[in-house]
Formats: structure tokens, sequence, C-alpha cells
């Protein structure tokens, strides 16, 4: 039943997007996060809506996954929307109602607000859904690589990715074994109330962190039967590459970029 | 020549109370003398405790010995300087195929090992798809491991140790977690390493899977107490009885006839022999 979970879903594809090198797709993210946040009208919004359904059509993820994506976070965009819509006062009255006053500038702020979490979130969703997490780990440890100067311990933190990736749905499937087990016995663990409900996590919990580390003590030693002594002198089986495309694609999103900053200059 | 020589061999577990203190001392390996030939096939017998597992670990310096020397190739393992040289050479293979499969990937996991040594990518690459296709599971290369069976699991287990090109495999029970058509899958595997030159030495408590190696010894309570071939070790049913062993169902349909007072000889060891044997008294020929 727990077995499906993913963490960040992926769909293998041999897109354009899928190409770009998973450093570049992070930056890109990044670049597009600031990209939203620098867009001060309507029209600059736009353009980096419009820019990111172009991203979409071109990675051939149906667009029907924007939807799912979003549906996580409906609670905060209908959150966000409200908070604006009430709390944020004008001079033009819109709408008054006994003690309900929205004003135009309320309305068009949480509107707002919305497009812009909407298409944060579409944007973000795109680097999940065209990357693997391994592509991802390898991306992550890449970038973060010049903090080793001051012995930030990168490749431990992606060793432990990886790895966390690999148990997940191990620990996963465990737990679904481990529930079963103890509502055999008789646990009660569909009790009513946040108290009752924690402690019948408790039977659940030990025997999972037992064989947790059980499971961690033995990897350690089969690591150790396959050579593993660190980061040091380690290479790749599979060697991030940039190409032309990613830098044609950087380009691209500057180009977007300017177009965004013009439009701040010129509408203000 | 010897690929494995241990030499008064000792080790002792540590006992401790709750506040970290040790307070005794447990003897798991005492004075263990074993040669293992290039090339053999060596199957480990012992019950529980018998410390068949502590052995095979001093194989590749995981454990090092309390007293006594081990060498691989000659080389002495608690040599710190060379342990990944002895570590390439002996690779060792666990009970549970999930605890040691380190990638979310199969192909990213038997590359494990080689990144470790830092073996130019290029290499990798051939080295992997080379030892994938030698164990049969190239056409899951891209799976995550989660989503495969115990035998095929374990097979990838193989393989990563394979991609290192090592002369001698160890493999701790490999089959203890298995279903029975797993179970026939890495036996068969491990047969066919053998017949490619590759020094076996396979821990088990399947007497069946013993019965397919080319010598057998016995450990019990830490002491190496027969050394011989299947046929050898097997026709003395009483002994291995005594330390807590079964023997091949063969064997003891052999011995229960043969205390009835029937004329078979005592080191029948295969289904078909036993067959043919049987038929022959039946028939009275």
């Amino acid at each position: 039943m727990l077995k499906d979970i993913t963490i960040g879903q992926y769909f293998p594809g041999e897109s354009i997007i899928h190409r770009l090198d998973a450093r570049f797709k992070i930056i890109f993210s990044v670049l597009a996060a600031v990209m939203l946040f620098t867009a001060q009208n309507f029209m600059g919004l736009g353009i980096a809506a419009v820019f990111i359904i172009m991203c979409y059509a071109a990675s051939g993820i149906k667009f029907k996954m924007i939807l799912k994506s979003l549906k996580p976070i409906v609670p905060l965009i209908i959150f966000t929307g409200v908070l604006n819509l009430f709390f944020i006062k004008g001079e033009e009255v819109l709408f008054e109602w006994w003690f309900i006053t929205i004003y135009t500038d309320g309305a068009k702020t949480s509107a707002f607000m919305i497009v812009r979490i909407m298409t944060l979130i579409t944007g973000m969703s795109l680097l999940t859904y065209t990357s693997s997490p391994i592509m991802l780990t390898d991306a992550i440890e890449s970038l973060l690589s010049p903090l080793k100067k001051i012995r930030f311990p990168v490749h431990e933190l992606a060793m432990m990715m990886m790895i966390a990736l690999r148990f997940i749905p191990l620990l996963i499937e465990e737990t679904d074994k481990i529930m079963m087990a103890q509502k055999a016995r008789g646990a009660n663990l569909d009790a009513k109330g946040l108290i009752k409900k924690a402690k019948a996590l408790i039977p659940i919990l030990i025997p999972l962190f037992i064989s947790a580390f059980k499971r961690a003590n033995e990897l350690a030693m089969a690591m150790e039967c396959r050579c593993y002594k660190g980061g040091e002198g380690r290479t790749r089986l599979r060697k991030l590459k940039c190409s032309a495309i990613d830098f044609l694609a950087l380009g691209l999103i500057l180009c977007v970029y300017g177009m965004i900053i013009a439009n701040n200059i010129a509408f203000g | 020549m010897e690929i494995i020589k241990t030499i008064n061999l000792d080790y002792e577990y540590e006992i401790y109370d709750d506040n970290g203190q040790v307070t005794d001392k447990s003897s798991a390996l005492c004075g263990v003398n074993l040669t293992v030939q290039k090339g053999e096939f060596l199957a480990v017998l012992g019950h529980n405790g018998s410390g068949k597992s502590t052995l095979a670990k001093h194989f590749n310096g995981i454990l090092l010995p309390t007293d006594g020397k081990v060498f691989v190739n000659g080389i002495d393992v608690s040599d710190d300087s060379r342990i990944y040289e002895i570590r390439q050479t002996v690779g060792m293979v666990f009970q549970n195929p999930d605890n040691q499969i380190v990638a979310a990937i199969v192909e990213e996991d038997v590359a494990f090992a080689l990144e470790n040594l830092g073996v130019p990518p290029d290499e990798i690459r051939e080295r992997i798809d080379e030892a994938m296709k030698l164990v049969d599971i190239y056409k899951y290369h891209k799976h995550a491991p989660h989503r495969l069976s115990g035998g095929q699991k374990q097979r990838v287990a193989i393989a990563g140790v394979i991609a290192m090109r090592p002369q001698c495999i160890v493999l701790d029970e490999p089959t203890a977690m298995l279903d029975p058509k797993g179970r026939k899958e890495v036996m068969k595997t491990i047969k066919m390493l053998n017949e490619k030159g590759i020094t076996i030495v396979l821990i088990t408590h399947y007497m069946e899977e013993a019965a397919e190696a080319k010598r057998v010894i016995v450990m019990d309570k830490g002491s190496i107490i027969m050394d011989g071939t299947p046929r050898e070790i097997f026709s003395e049913v009483e002994k291995l009885k005594k330390v807590g062993l079964d023997v091949p169902q063969v064997t003891e349909l052999v011995y229960e006839l043969r205390k009835a007072g029937l004329a078979l000889s005592a080191d029948i060891l295969y289904e078909e022999e036993c067959a043919e044997l049987i038929a022959e008294l039946i028939t009275g020929k």
C-alpha cells in the first residue's frame, strides 16, 4: 500500500529538457524563482508563465501534470489569496457587505500572489519531473563542490542522499510489515486523539529504528568490502556533461529575464 | 597456489556491560588453520554460532585476528597499507541482498566498487556491462533494486563484486533469504563463476549446496572439525548429527538403509546415483 510513494516524481524521457545538464537545471530553477519575484506586474508574470508553459511543451510532460503538481499546495493558495483579499487596504472599494470590505488593490494583489505561487510551483516541479533523483544528487554534489575548500562534507552529503533514496522504499515496505504484525497482535493503530495516536506510533517506530540500525551496520560492512574509502580519489560512472544546449538555454532564460526587467522599468 | 591461508587464527569478541566496560571475552575462533587453493570451490558448514561467518570476515580484513595470521596471496591482512588490494582480491557477498546494495539503480550499484577504486568512467562502463552480462542481470541494468526478486538482487550484489575482478569470492549464506527459485539461480551463478576460475568460499547451512562443492569443511565451537570432499564428509552421518547438522536427504536414506543391513556404499551423494543403486538392489543385478 505504501510501496508506490515516490519523492519528486520523475518521468523518464528524451526531450531537450530531459537532456539538459541537471546542474544547469537547478540553476535555471533558482533563476526562474528569482525571476518570478522580480516581476512587478501581470505582464511580467505573464511572460514568465508563458515561458514555463513553453518549457513544459518542450519536455513532453503532459499539461495535466501541472494540475497534479499544484494539488498539494491548494490550501496555501487559498490561504494566501484570502489573506491578501481581505487585509490589503486601498482607496477604491470593490465590494462591501456587513464587516467585509474588499478593495480593488486587495483583489489585484491577491490574484497576483496566486498566479505567482502557482507559476513558481509549476516551474519547480518541472525540475523533478525531468531529472532523476540520482541526477539531482550528482548535480547537487557538483554544484556544492567549491564548498569542499571550507571543509564542508559535500561527498558525504551526496552519499547520504544516495543511500536515503535507495532505502526509502525499503523502509516504507518494512513499516508496512511492522504495522501488519503489530495489528495482528492487537495493537490499536487507528486510535483517535493526538496523544493516543502518538502512543500508537511507538510500537511501529521502535522496531523500525532497530531494523534500520541493523541494516546500516550491514551496509557499512558491505561498502567496506567494496573498498569504500570516502570521496577521495573516487571516479563516477556517469559524468555530468554540459553542452551547447545548456548555454543556449541559459541565454534564453537571461533573455526572458531581460524582458521582465524591461517590462518593470517601462510599466512600473 | 594458495590464495587464502590462516595460521593459528584466534578471534575473541569482547562482551560489554551497560556502561560500556569490557566484562568478558567470548572466543569465536580458536586455532583455525585453513588453506584455500586457487580455483577451489570450498563450502563451510556449521550450525549457528560455530564461527563460520566470523572466519569469513577475516578473509578480507573486515575483522582482524586477535591472535595468529591470515594471508591473502601472501599478503598479511593486518597490513593496513594494502587493505584495498586485499579487498579487491577477495570479494564478499552477504546474506541479505537488500542491505548490501548501495545505489538506487542496478548499474550504479554494480559500479560502486570501481568508482571507489578510481577506475576511469569508460573502463567502469565496460567492466560493469561485462559483470552484469555474466550473472545475467543486464536486462535490468536501469531498474531500481527494490523492484527485483531476491535472486535477482543477490545476483546484482554478486555482479558488484565481480566488477572488481576478484580472484576469490566469499559468500556468507547468500541463499538463506531466498525462495527456492532464487536459490537455484544463485547457485547456478556461483558454479558458473567457479568454472571460470574464480575461487569460491561458500558459507551455507544447506547441505544440498555444500554437496555441490569440491571440498567441505565443518566448523564447531570456533574450530574446524572435519575437512574433506563432500563424499567423505557426508558419509560420516553420526559425526555430523552430533554437531547439530543435517545430511542431504539422499545420504540420510542410504544411511538408514545401511543401518537396516543393506549393502550400499556410504558415500552416495546425488539423487541419480542413489536411485540407480537402489534399482540395482531391487532387481538383484
